[in-house]
């Protein structure tokens, strides 16, 4: 590769060029977009960084002291004087870093999730899409029937059926990835459907024609020209679906079948906050609510962000 | 009096990339019962000096300076109301496309009497009256029923009429048409053309005829103003400025257009503003295999039939089908370029696509170099089908995937049907974009950054890739500009004459088929109805069809024959 080293001097670099492209250049006029891109980068470092941050390792429990229990933020404790930013809960567990612990799962199952129903949804939608006639009528139909049920609950169900299958032992460490899986099964509709549609409009335009006069095969038609044609509405949904599966996967733990008490999720503290809300202790409820809020607010609003700046229409 | 006055206007869009003038400096005057033309190619600012003065700018487009004044009262710096007031009552448009500019809810008389009420302030029963009186002057048969009918069960001819009646409602002094005949055939673009010098000229109404085709402009406009990038270089009688044209620019613009009465050897390139890019076909045609000339036509089809569903049903007997393409026959002969010609919906697109494989046959057969290739099951020939074919498309826009790199366009026939490992494959796109004058440096670019004519050059170099005997060409200039449509066929031409590639050439434009064509084929829905040499078809057609086709071509009598290659 001789000559890209004198493309290279001619043309700007790849970072230079994102830099000074429309997006780029409408999300540094955008204060709601650096905001809530900031907040979501914050949120996300300190959850991967957690082991780093968090004062205590809430699930050594050597490190737990049952004095403890109960402390309100910022307050001193009145059997050991320690104290802690956002307080403990009934262990005595610190909540900031049962929260930093909580975002790391939540955000996992999150992303995982997206990607499970992103891959899904986009091969089946492009398949849909491109090939039609039968094919289209039976994915499309499917995805018709699993929409007349809330998601919520085609997760639940998914969920208990999997457990149901998973031996005692393994329940606890299998059950973050059934959720990863259930609510991955419950959100491809959504990527189908676009990518079929994004798909219809692309097969008939020429460079398409083109492809198949050289000869090339429907699948490398597929993935290597439609494919990327149809990514940009994708990126769109799939910032919305995380936040959609991170409070998912919330409602899930805050019911109870989703992450279990060992490895809690920011719903599974939810759910053990709830239970001390009314007897004074609101900080064990709050904080991790909070926290869940401006996770998926942010995300949510840098969807919307990303959906407005990549609308021509909207230009 | 001039009825409409522009002096001076320049128009600007501000931007981050700093401020974009489209219209600069630009002077025009109309009188009343003129048709005054406003020709230049794309981007040249003539439809934005019609937004400007209907005041229809989008934002954040403004009149940064000069002024727009209408009998002698300025207009330019009116505020909404009054502009709203001015527009659609002594100023009327018409649009590109009579489809989107007729509301398809509502029914052609209600549109047309409610427009003539706002106007006139008339009563009901006069607006109705006055709308079957319009209807009937702008030619549309039996008024009283088609008052009733709805936008959709008008044809596209008949649709652009009922704008036409909608744009006279209010009597206006004033007719902005905004490329008002591209959208239409051109049997239909001729009497609507007509129907607008009469218009004209009965009632006294100045029209601006926005347009980018040379032929519409030297038979229908009195006068005529030709802008370039914003600027207008030559205004004149169109006799004047078409016949004897001063401004090199005009010069340039004039020699690009196709004649229809004469063959010339080869377009005049267009040399202004340094447009005219190399094409080094002599580079080209070292490398290129020397084809085995065989016995007998290199494309032979024999009755090809294409049958498109139009209602479906579970029955056979009950599908309804539609006969795009009804028993065709013909042969190509090796070196020839061979034309189909015809209007919109004659099938001869549909005729490139079955021939190249994209659609299937419902009968007949494909031959090609003596080897049947249009039996699906016969994998081997279809390959080495696809190596010897390539297709070039009218689209420039589309027929390039925006996010792939120039790079991976043309690397991939070459991928598909050799064994070049990468190495060899990014010195040898970068000889085919030099020899089809883009330079190295486009390789790294995306289509996007590239205009209409260099995207076309990049789909001839793609088409070129796999060193195909046979082109096809599929309306591959009707996307472009005059100028840079000159200089694709050229190319088109270069690659017949030097490397003595075979092309199947379809165009709705007789006149572009007469420079490019050998052999031509005339269709009518769905049907060959003659084919003959382009020389005796142009001169002694037999159909009727066609002797129709040909008076409908435009004159260009007047037109300057400076700087034109008639040998």
């Amino acid at each position: 590769m001789t000559h890209s080293h004198n493309d290279t001097d001619t043309t700007p670099s790849r970072l230079s060029r994102a830099w000074h492209s429309d997006l780029a250049w409408k999300f540094r006029h955008s204060p709601i977009a650096m905001l809530s891109m900031s907040v979501t980068v914050l949120l996300v470092l300190s959850a991967i960084f957690a082991p780093l941050i968090a004062p205590h390792n809430p699930f050594d429990p050597g490190s737990l002291n049952l004095m403890n229990g109960f402390t309100p933020p910022l307050t001193p404790n009145a059997f050991t004087t320690d104290t802690f930013i956002l307080g403990t809960d009934d262990q005595g567990r610190d909540i900031f870093s049962t929260i930093l612990y909580g975002m790391r799962i939540s955000l996992f199952v999150g992303f995982a999730a997206v990607s499970l129903g992103m891959i899904i949804g986009i091969t089946l939608g492009l398949i849909s899409g491109y090939f039609g006639g039968i094919v289209d009528a039976v994915i499309m139909r499917i995805a018709d029937i699993q929409l007349t049920f809330p998601s919520i609950l085609v997760a639940m169900l998914i969920f208990g059926v999997a457990k149901g299958f998973t031996p005692p032992q393994y329940r606890d460490e299998m059950a973050i990835w059934v959720l990863i899986i259930a609510i991955g099964l419950s959100d491809w509709v959504q990527f189908a459907r676009v990518v079929r549609g994004a798909t219809l409009v692309e097969k008939h335009k020429e460079y398409v024609q083109a492809a198949r006069l050289i000869g090339r095969s429907a699948t490398a038609i597929i993935f290597s020209h439609i494919l990327r044609n149809v990514m940009s509405p994708v990126l769109v949904i799939a910032t919305i679906s995380l936040a959609l599966a991170i409070i998912a996967e919330a409602t899930l733990s805050f019911l109870g079948v989703g992450a279990p008490p060992t490895q809690p999720s920011l719903g599974t503290l939810i759910r053990i906050g709830q239970g001390f809300l009314f007897s004074g202790e609101w900080w064990i409820l709050f904080f991790p609510a909070a926290t869940l809020l401006m996770l998926a607010l942010a995300v949510n609003l840098m969807g919307d962000w990303l959906r407005d700046a990549l609308n021509p229409k909207l230009k | 009096m001039t009825l409409l006055n522009i002096e001076n206007l320049t128009v600007e869009y501000p931007s981050r990339h700093g401020s974009f003038k489209a219209v600069s400096g630009a002077n025009l005057a109309l009188e009343p019962g003129e048709i005054h033309g406003l020709v230049g190619e794309s981007g040249a600012g003539k439809s934005t000096v019609g937004a400007a003065i209907l005041g229809l700018l989008e934002a954040p487009g403004h009149i940064s300076s000069g002024e727009i004044t209408l009998r002698s009262r300025a207009i330019s710096g009116l505020d909404s109301a009054a502009m709203q007031s001015l527009r659609g009552k002594t100023i009327s448009m018409i649009f590109q496309d009579p489809l989107t500019s007729l509301n398809p809810l509502i029914k052609v008389g209600e549109q047309l009497t409610e427009t003539i009420i706002t106007h006139l302030g008339v009563s009901q029963q006069q607006a109705h009256q006055r709308a079957l009186d319009l209807l009937d002057r702008v030619g549309i048969p039996d008024p009283a029923l088609r008052l009733n009918q709805f936008p959709h069960q008008f044809s596209g001819g008949m649709r652009q009429r009922v704008v036409i009646a909608l744009a006279l409602c209010s009597e206006p002094d004033v007719i902005i048409a905004d490329e008002p005949t591209t959208a239409l055939d051109v049997a239909v673009q001729a009497q609507i053309l007509d129907l607008i010098k009469d218009l004209a000229a009965e009632r006294q109404v100045g029209v601006i005829l926005i347009t980018h085709d040379m032929g519409v402009i030297a038979d229908t406009t009195d006068r005529v103003t030709v802008m370039y990038q914003g600027q207008v270089v030559e205004t004149g009688p169109t006799k004047t400025v078409m016949g004897q044209p001063q401004h090199p620019y005009t010069q340039s613009l004039i020699a690009a257009v196709p004649r229809p009465q004469v063959k010339l050897r080869r377009f005049s390139q267009v040399s202004y503003g340094g447009r005219d890019t190399r094409f080094a076909i002599e580079d080209l045609a070292r490398n290129w295999p020397k084809a085995t000339p065989s016995d007998g036509p290199l494309l032979s089809v024999r009755n090809l039939t294409k049958k498109f569903p139009i209602a479906k049903s579970l029955i056979p007997g009950r599908s309804k089908w539609l006969t795009a393409v009804d028993d065709i026959s013909f042969d190509i002969n090796s070196g020839d370029v061979f034309g189909i010609v015809g209007e919109s919906g004659s099938g001869k697109s549909t005729v490139a696509r079955l021939i190249s494989g994209l659609y299937p046959l419902n009968g007949g057969t494909v031959h090609f170099d003596g080897a049947l290739v249009s039996d699906p099951k016969d994998k081997a020939a279809q390959q080495n089908f696809r190596r010897d074919i390539q297709m070039i498309f009218q689209d420039p826009y589309s027929s390039l995937n925006p996010r792939m790199r120039v790079l991976d366009i043309i690397a991939e026939p070459i991928r598909h049907h050799t064994t070049r490992n990468s190495h060899d494959l990014t010195p040898r796109v970068h000889e085919l974009l030099d020899q089809v004058g883009l330079g190295k440096s486009a390789a790294a670019k995306y289509p996007h950054e590239f205009s209409g004519g260099q995207r076309q050059r990049i789909s001839i170099a793609r088409a070129l890739a796999t060193q195909p005997r046979f082109l096809i060409c599929d309306e591959p200039t009707s996307a472009l500009d005059v100028s840079i449509q000159a200089q694709i066929l050229n190319i088109l031409k270069d690659l017949q004459d030097h490397l003595g590639l075979t092309l199947l050439f379809i165009s709705h434009d007789l006149p572009v088929v007469r420079q490019m064509c050998d052999r031509v084929a005339v269709m009518k829905q769905g049907k060959l109805l003659e084919l003959q040499d382009t020389q005796a078809l142009f001169t002694t057609p037999k159909t009727a069809y066609t002797q129709e086709l040909l008076g409908l071509m435009p004159r260009l009598d007047g037109l300057s024959t400076q700087g034109l290659d008639l040998r």
